[in-house]
């Protein structure tokens, strides 16, 4: 089968420029074609204090093509920092830059007495997706920027989870992962959205540990982190969405954290009651829908297909047909995924496949027994599928292109609700 | 004549019409070097991410309904899929046509740029046509494969005794032009070169070159007066219709950018008149538009009958409108057609232009001469104006926005009003072709332009909480700072 990106679910490298526009008052600067930003910046919510048209950026022609760009970048770079008021910037590669062999390390070293901190990351397109794109930006900050604290302090934890901007829910599901740890009585870091930013960045290194939640984009900068600023880090591949995942997200942390077990449990349980106050109420739609089916499959990124399996498998009473991967999840990594989707409740497994062609997923939900309409939880290439297999269809991964998300999140009890409350707006337009 | 449909490439607009990406001066400047051939490229030592020709070529002709596009790229290239596939979608669905256009990649990986990747795009583009059996094939060209020298050409050549349908290369690599529009070109003539079929008979049909066909009732009826339908392209449009272009009356554009190359190349190759006046923008620009499709197909009198009729119709309703847009002040940032269109349309509501941001500038068209939009206002407008050519160039628009302080800022392309209205200046995004045609479209602009101005919450609430993203250094030079004196 040819390497085929039919329906892509990711973006290249240089889409983590999304990464640092998430990072309040960090600058991308991209050393690329004129065109790089403007397809990398699909998603909406996308003008914020900068925007992709106030990205610096070099815009590559034939001469530079010729003749290298190092001085242009020079030159933009410097002016950058005239003109544009940033805390930190971020110069990244295109794929025309390191074709051409231009040097962009050395030129972003004679920025080192800088007034602001300049740091560099090589994100050219053709070197893996955004995924991994996300994970060198955050890598560049920690080797050319962080320095070593000189205290921990106590509970404070570094909350790394999705990539911003790329996941819509990114801004909600990381605040409401902050709010969890909140409730443990510790005290969350990180370093994307609203009031965040480089303050936050430089209060890294002096954390008590590294919570990560994610499958795997981020595995590598928390061990990064351990053997540069010696700070243990926990990993929890599940994003925890509605109560069985999120109870026990609080108990893996607050056991990790030494927080009392007493304390966690009346967390959880007061969190549990009021959960399940609304799902008492709800029940009889869940419960008595006509049209709703028992059985859904997710195509997303690892996060949201082990997310969404897990919360309608273990809270809502779902059965899993296969599910399908499409961040092109390293092998290293896959292993371990797979397993975790062997973890569900009443000895429930999923199959999973590693998949990023969008007409062969598809071919295969075409022939799969749903019993049933399907549920398909997917982007925005799913639809057509789901038109075509008379499935309830939700849009939750990139590509989304037809439906607005704000700030809303899906994690914790109350997303698990707001999930349900997607599903079922779906749902409840058809009778039969 | 600029165009050579013989060779697998458009070619760029630097080189075909002299058109460049950085300019400060005026409108009779402009002009006048337009004239003499001394026009020249300023380069900038500051830039901010703009757009590429391949983005542009590849969603025009994802606006062919029944295609497929393969981006021979990285993935990023192809990011773009979605949202075009989508929107595309749903232009269909509000005519009740299906869109079976696919857009997929290469997604080329380092070992491509160290090894090739024809071998891998050949099995692509079979793969693909065994998939969908789409009517037509486009590959587009990319950075990465103009630079390690894809020879896509051959490819393609290859293929075409094995796949039974037309099959083109789009040369679009993105750093071999700074003109988007030079994407344009790209898309036409692929449409040329592979689609468009020597004309077997005559059509009432008049070509439509557009991009979302938001007009098309009206039109269909504006053009039923004169016994003619239009075809819009490439909108909804289909392989089989697209082969019988070259049998139209004629072809018309609603932007001088879009129209220049596939209006003259039908002209020049199938002797299909392009009509060549200022597009039908405006009370002005809609008379003139339509006067020489009514000599080019033996319809004056039905033309002159209509126009007596709508101006009776529509220019009162429009004379009342100005006397409440008299003064206010007006900043443009468009397309090198649509910004000096819509500043005559502008002077017709009698609104002042304070400045004109080009996001380039053609020097002339692919007939040789200068847009006859710049030449109309060097004639007609009662003043002269400041001109800058500026490619999205943010940081410029907002100095500029910052020192004239206008009433209002209207763009037609994403990602500008937003600055605007961050500096608490009122803005209007474009984004409609047809927001300005002929007087209903004049009236519906002056009117949305009203009631823009005279709500001024959005903004004033905005921008009294946020900060700017320039210092205050960078308010205090003059918006040509980083222009070179210099080209090469």
């Amino acid at each position: 089968m040819p390497k085929i990106l039919d329906q892509p679910r990711y973006k290249c490298a240089l889409g983590a420029m999304q990464t640092v526009h998430s990072i309040t008052k960090a600058l991308p600067i991209l050393h690329s074609g004129p065109g790089c930003a403007d397809k990398l910046s699909g998603s909406q919510g996308g003008s914020g204090h900068f925007a992709p048209r106030i990205f610096p950026c070099t815009n590559l022609n034939e001469k530079d093509v010729i003749f290298g760009g190092e001085e242009g970048l020079r030159d933009v770079i410097a002016n950058a920092l005239k003109i544009v008021n940033a805390d930190l910037y971020v110069v990244l590669s295109g794929c025309s830059s390191e074709i051409v062999g231009d040097d962009m390390q050395e030129v972003v070293r004679s920025f080192k007495n800088a007034e602001k901190p300049v740091v560099f990351a090589s994100t050219a397109g053709f070197k893996g997706n955004n995924f991994l794109g996300h994970e060198w930006v955050i890598q560049a900050i920690i080797e050319q920027y962080l320095k070593p604290a000189d205290k921990k302090t106590k509970g404070l934890v570094n909350i790394w989870a999705s990539v911003p901007q790329h996941d819509p829910f990114w801004y909600g599901n990381l605040f409401e992962l902050e709010n969890l740890i909140t409730q443990l009585g510790l005290t969350p870091n990180t370093i994307f959205g609203y009031d965040r930013g480089i303050k936050n960045i430089d209060k890294i290194p002096e954390a008590e540990f590294n919570l990560l939640v994610s499958p795997w984009v981020g595995l590598s900068n928390v061990k990064l982190l351990e053997e540069k600023f010696q700070t243990p880090y926990l990993h929890l591949p599940t994003l925890p969405i509605g109560a069985f995942e999120t109870s026990k997200f609080l108990r893996e942390v607050g056991n990790f954290a030494g927080i009392d077990k007493e304390k966690v449990e009346d967390i959880i349980t007061e969190n549990e009651k009021k959960y399940y106050y609304f799902i008492e109420r709800f029940a009889d739609v869940f419960l008595e829908t006509r049209i709703m089916a028992k059985r859904f499959v997710v195509i997303s990124d690892a996060q949201y297909s082990l997310a969404i399996t897990k919360f309608l498998v273990n809270d809502v009473g779902l059965f899993p047909s296969k599910q399908y991967i499409t961040d092109n999840a390293p092998e290293e990594y896959q292993e371990a995924i797979k397993g975790y989707f062997k973890e569900l409740n009443w000895n429930i497994e999923a199959e999973v496949a590693f998949l990023s062609d969008g007409h062969l997923i598809q071919d295969e939900i075409k022939e799969t027994y749903f019993s049933g309409y399907p549920l398909i939880i997917g982007s925005s290439w799913d639809k057509k599928v789901a038109e075509q297999t008379q499935a309830h269809y939700l849009s939750v991964s990139w590509p989304v292109n037809e439906r607005l998300v704000i700030n809303s999140s899906y994690v914790g009890y109350g997303g698990g609700l707001k999930l349900l409350e997607d599903i079922y707006s779906v749902v409840l337009t058809r009778f039969n | 004549m600029t165009i050579n449909l013989n060779v697998t490439s458009a070619g760029t607009r630097e080189n075909r019409l002299g058109s460049i990406t950085g300019y400060a001066g005026d409108l009779h400047d402009l002009v006048n070097q337009s004239r003499c051939g001394t026009l020249k490229e300023r380069e900038r030592c500051f830039s901010q991410s703009s757009s590429c020709d391949a983005g542009c070529a590849l969603s025009q002709l994802a606006y062919i309904r029944d295609v497929a596009i393969i981006n021979h790229a990285p993935s990023g290239c192809t990011a773009m899929a979605s949202a075009t596939v989508v929107a595309h979608t749903q232009l269909a669905a509000k005519r009740g046509l299906t869109y079976d256009t696919i857009f997929l990649g290469t997604d080329m990986d380092e070992n491509d740029t160290i090894f090739g990747a024809t071998i891998g795009l050949r099995e692509i583009i079979l793969e693909t046509y065994n998939r969908y059996k789409p009517n037509a094939i486009f590959v587009g060209t990319s950075c990465v494969s103009g630079i390690i020298g894809e020879d896509v050409d051959s490819i393609i050549n290859e293929l075409a005794s094995e796949i039974p349908i037309p099959l083109a290369a789009v040369h679009c690599e993105g750093f071999k032009s700074r003109v988007w529009a030079s994407g344009f070109d790209a898309a036409d003539h692929a449409v040329l070169t592979s689609l468009v079929k020597p004309p077997q008979r005559k059509t009432k049909f008049i070509n439509f070159k557009n991009f979302n066909e938001s007009a098309r009732g009206e039109i269909t009826e504006l053009f039923a007066n004169f016994g003619v339908e239009p075809f819009f392209l490439y909108s909804n449009s289909t392989v089989e219709e697209l082969s019988h272009i070259a049998e139209a009356l004629a072809t018309v554009s609603i932007c001088g950018t879009l129209g220049t190359y596939l209006g003259n190349a039908l002209e020049e190759k199938y002797g299909v008149p392009y009509i060549k006046t200022i597009n039908p923008l405006g009370i002005a620009g809609f008379e003139i538009w339509l006067r020489e499709i009514g000599r080019v197909i033996h319809q004056e009198t039905e033309v002159e009958a209509y126009i007596e009729r709508e101006r009776a119709k529509y220019l009162p309703k429009i004379e009342e409108i100005k006397k409440e847009l008299k003064g206010l002040r007006a900043v443009l940032g468009m397309g090198a057609s649509y910004a000096f269109q819509i500043s005559r349309v502008l002077q017709e509501l009698e609104i002042e232009v304070v400045w004109v941001a080009s996001w380039h500038y053609d020097t002339k068209y692919d007939n040789n001469e200068i847009p006859p939009h710049v030449e109309y206002l060097e004639k007609e407008s009662p003043y002269n104006f400041k001109v800058s050519v500026s490619d999205q160039q943010n940081f410029e628009i907002l100095n500029i926005l910052n020192t004239y302080q206008p009433d209002i800022y209207l763009a037609r392309h994403p990602g500008t009003t937003v600055w605007a209205i961050k500096q608490g200046i009122a803005a209007f995004f474009l984004a409609d072709e047809y927001k300005t045609f002929g007087y209903r479209g004049t009236l519906d602009f002056a009117q949305t332009i009203l009631d823009t101005i005279r709500n001024r919450s959005f903004e004033k609430n905005l921008a009294a909480r946020i900060t700017l993203p320039y210092t205050d250094w960078w308010y205090q030079q003059n918006h040509a700072a980083f222009l070179k004196e210099d080209s090469k």
